[in-house]
């Protein structure tokens, strides 16, 4: 397992999704590999959920795609664990609290550990509900990452002292999705952060292109991309693989230029 | 775990960051203007003179006699405005909300009920509204659409998932969180993060005092059971919140079994969903092995719901309360059951509470007492009935 702190080392990170098991296994390996060469630093992969509320409509897609395909979270661990000794990037985990609750916190998370996976984003564990999982995570060394909001004003100094691995730094209100322009003042999000703690501060939620990408990059540490690239992944299915590194190497280049 | 808003080990506030601050400032509004006497007194007023409550406690004399059993009572909420028990949570939200500053009402609806009486109050209360109703919904209770345009809603159909209640309470939670700063969220049930469950819990309660109150004086005692129907539990919870202390009376919840609770086609939460952590709350959920949400189904749009509220999940696990599942056969049957009998049309919702009662009344003795919760009036399922006996009238 890869330390998180491995992606920030050398550069600004670029932190590519993708959903797991979109539009199947099989193609998701291969784009864990491709995303890996074109210059990803950190990994976060998608368990698709039947309900994902902190989705846009791109991401929602893919994941009634990877479900209707036969994903389960248990075939999207063993295909993890197939590519893991190739990875030299830390994956993380972005998923929701029920399917990690059913499957079994503590089975979850021994998983994890053992199949390579070094992190776990969970949107709707806030920070009040994060006992749900600091235990087992703390156990099995696997790191709880927080988010914070333009909503959360006074709560980012209290998230972040508490955030593991990196803290997510959501660029606007609603859903993930593409947006034109990030309107949110995020850079003062992560300076408020980073008075509190020294934790990466990584920005998500809206950025699709390379201008977009080095603009949040300097005034960050990373830069988190999901639906523009699962929507290159939803045109071009099980084809993707070589579309989605391009667009990958564009946007990881963009932010490995910011000092 | 010391978290806010837990039932035992159900209940919590599980929802994105961005939604953090809204609840709390919620929180800290209700927690205020509860006991603010002229809040309490704007809206009894409001109960009275625009809801037309007290809903009167009705004898169903054909009924007890019919069924030879115990004596049976109906709390007549379809006798409110808007004919539900809905109005009563959509008034004290949307006052809430006005007195916190929101312009903007949005709320999920299944069967029309609870977008109904919340684009009411919204016209009433000079409040932009917005409702989101699964796309299935939208064609299966295609009056409730135009019933809500007409009071000056903007109605949304969902076209995600399922397209049915769950789908419309995701498309309102990411409406929310797109939009937080003048916008409220009228939550139609018993469920979601705290406060929810308590908020609507709360100004639903008035249902179970009202039937004490009423019972008291027509039989001078308590009844040995209460029944209501089940979907995320809000006129249940109103029906049995003033009733958990007194033991001796019987909490029985009845839900919708749809084809029946060993199908697949299937509402019954209790009886075939696990725990879990969904819609900002830890509770019961109908789920796969892998805790994706099932798809679930009942006739009535508004028992359509994979979830139960976390304190019904915890008057379960107590025992305090029964819950008992009824299928689609058993409810129309009741629905037309009452019709005929009391000249009473009730819900299809209400109507699977009736149903349990058809089945209950005669095992109990004469010098017995039940009393029935009729949830909503069964205008708007008319012409889904008369389809389901094969029937085809316009709506």
């Amino acid at each position: 397992m890869i330390n998180i702190s491995e992606a920030f080392k050398d550069h600004k990170a670029f932190i590519p999704f993708i959903t797991g098991g979109d539009p199947d296994l099989e193609t998701t390996k291969k784009t864990l590999l491709a995303l890996q060469e074109a210059g990803a630093d950190l990994i976060e992969i998608g368990i698709p959920f039947s309900d994902p509320m902190a989705e846009g409509p791109v991401i929602q897609d893919a994941d009634e795609r990877a479900l209707a395909g036969g994903c389960t979270t248990d075939l999207l661990m063993d295909a993890i664990k197939e590519v893991a000794p190739s990875m030299h990037v830390p994956m993380v985990f972005m998923t929701y609290m029920n399917p990690v609750y059913t499957y079994g916190k503590e089975k979850f998370m021994e998983r994890c550990r053992e199949i390579g996976i070094s992190g776990v984003i969970i949107p709707d564990v806030p920070f009040e509900e994060r006992d749900e999982l600091s235990d087992v995570c703390k156990k099995y060394d696997i790191a709880q990452i927080s988010m914070v909001a333009p909503t959360s004003e006074e709560r980012i100094t209290t998230i972040a002292k508490e955030s593991k691995g990196f803290l997510y730094c959501v660029s606007s209100l609603g859903v993930t999705g593409v947006r034109n322009e990030i309107t949110s003042d995020v850079g003062a999000m992560v300076n408020k952060a980073h008075e509190a703690s020294d934790i990466p501060c990584c920005i998500g939620f809206g950025i699709s292109n390379p201008e977009q990408a080095a603009k949040m990059a300097a005034v960050s540490d990373g830069v988190i991309s999901g639906s523009a690239i699962v929507r290159i992944i939803g045109e071009h299915g099980k084809d993707c693989v070589e579309p989605v590194r391009a667009f990958v190497k564009s946007m990881a280049d963009a932010v490995h230029a910011q000092a | 775990m010391g978290t806010k808003g837990r039932f035992g080990p159900y209940g919590g506030q599980y929802i994105p960051e961005t939604l953090m601050n809204a609840v709390n400032e919620l929180e800290e509004a209700y927690e205020h203007y509860k006991n603010d006497p002229e809040f309490v007194k704007e809206l009894n007023d409001l109960y009275r003179d625009y809801a037309g409550r007290p809903s009167l406690l009705t004898y169903a004399k054909k009924m007890t006699e019919d069924l030879g059993g115990a004596k049976i009572y109906l709390k007549r909420e379809d006798l409110n405005h808007t004919g539900a028990h809905k109005i009563n949570n959509c008034l004290g939200q949307c006052l809430l909300a006005k007195k916190m500053g929101k312009k903007r009402i949005i709320a999920e609806t299944g069967a029309g009920q609870h977008g109904v009486a919340t684009a009411t109050i919204a016209a009433l209360l000079g409040m932009e509204c917005e409702i989101f109703m699964g796309e299935i919904d939208t064609e299966r209770q295609a009056l409730n659409v135009y019933r809500m345009e007409l009071l000056g809603a903007k109605v949304n159909a969902v076209k995600t998932g399922t397209r049915t209640l769950k789908d419309a309470v995701n498309a309102a939670l990411r409406e929310w969180t797109a939009r937080i700063d003048d916008t409220h969220y009228c939550i139609g049930s018993v469920m979601g993060p705290h406060p929810f469950p308590i908020i609507v819990r709360d100004f639903q309660k008035i249902i179970g005092e009202e039937i004490k109150e009423q019972i008291l004086k027509a039989e001078g005692r308590l009844p040995d059971a209460v029944l209501a129907c089940v979907g995320g539990g809000s006129n249940a919870m109103g029906t049995f919140y003033d009733f958990v202390p007194d033991k001796e009376v019987r909490l029985i919840g009845c839900e919708a079994a749809g084809e029946g609770a060993d199908t697949p086609r299937t509402a019954a939460t209790v009886a075939t969903g696990k725990p879990g952590i969904f819609h900002g709350m830890k509770s019961l959920f109908c789920q796969d092995e892998y805790g994706q949400i099932a798809p679930v189904y009942s006739i009535s749009a508004g028992l359509d719901y994979p979830g139960i509220g976390p304190e019904h999940a915890e008057l379960f696990r107590t025992g305090r309360a029964e819950y008992v599942s009824i299928t689609d056969d058993e409810a129309v049957d009741a629905f037309e059951y009452l019709s005929r009998t009391e000249g009473i049309i009730p819900a299809i919702e209400s109507s699977h509470a009736i149903a349990h009662a058809i089945k209950l009344a005669p095992t109990m003795s004469k010098d017995q007492i039940m009393v029935v919760t009729v949830s909503g009036r069964g205008d708007k399922d008319v012409a889904a009935i008369a389809r389901y006996r094969g029937r085809d009238i316009h709506d």
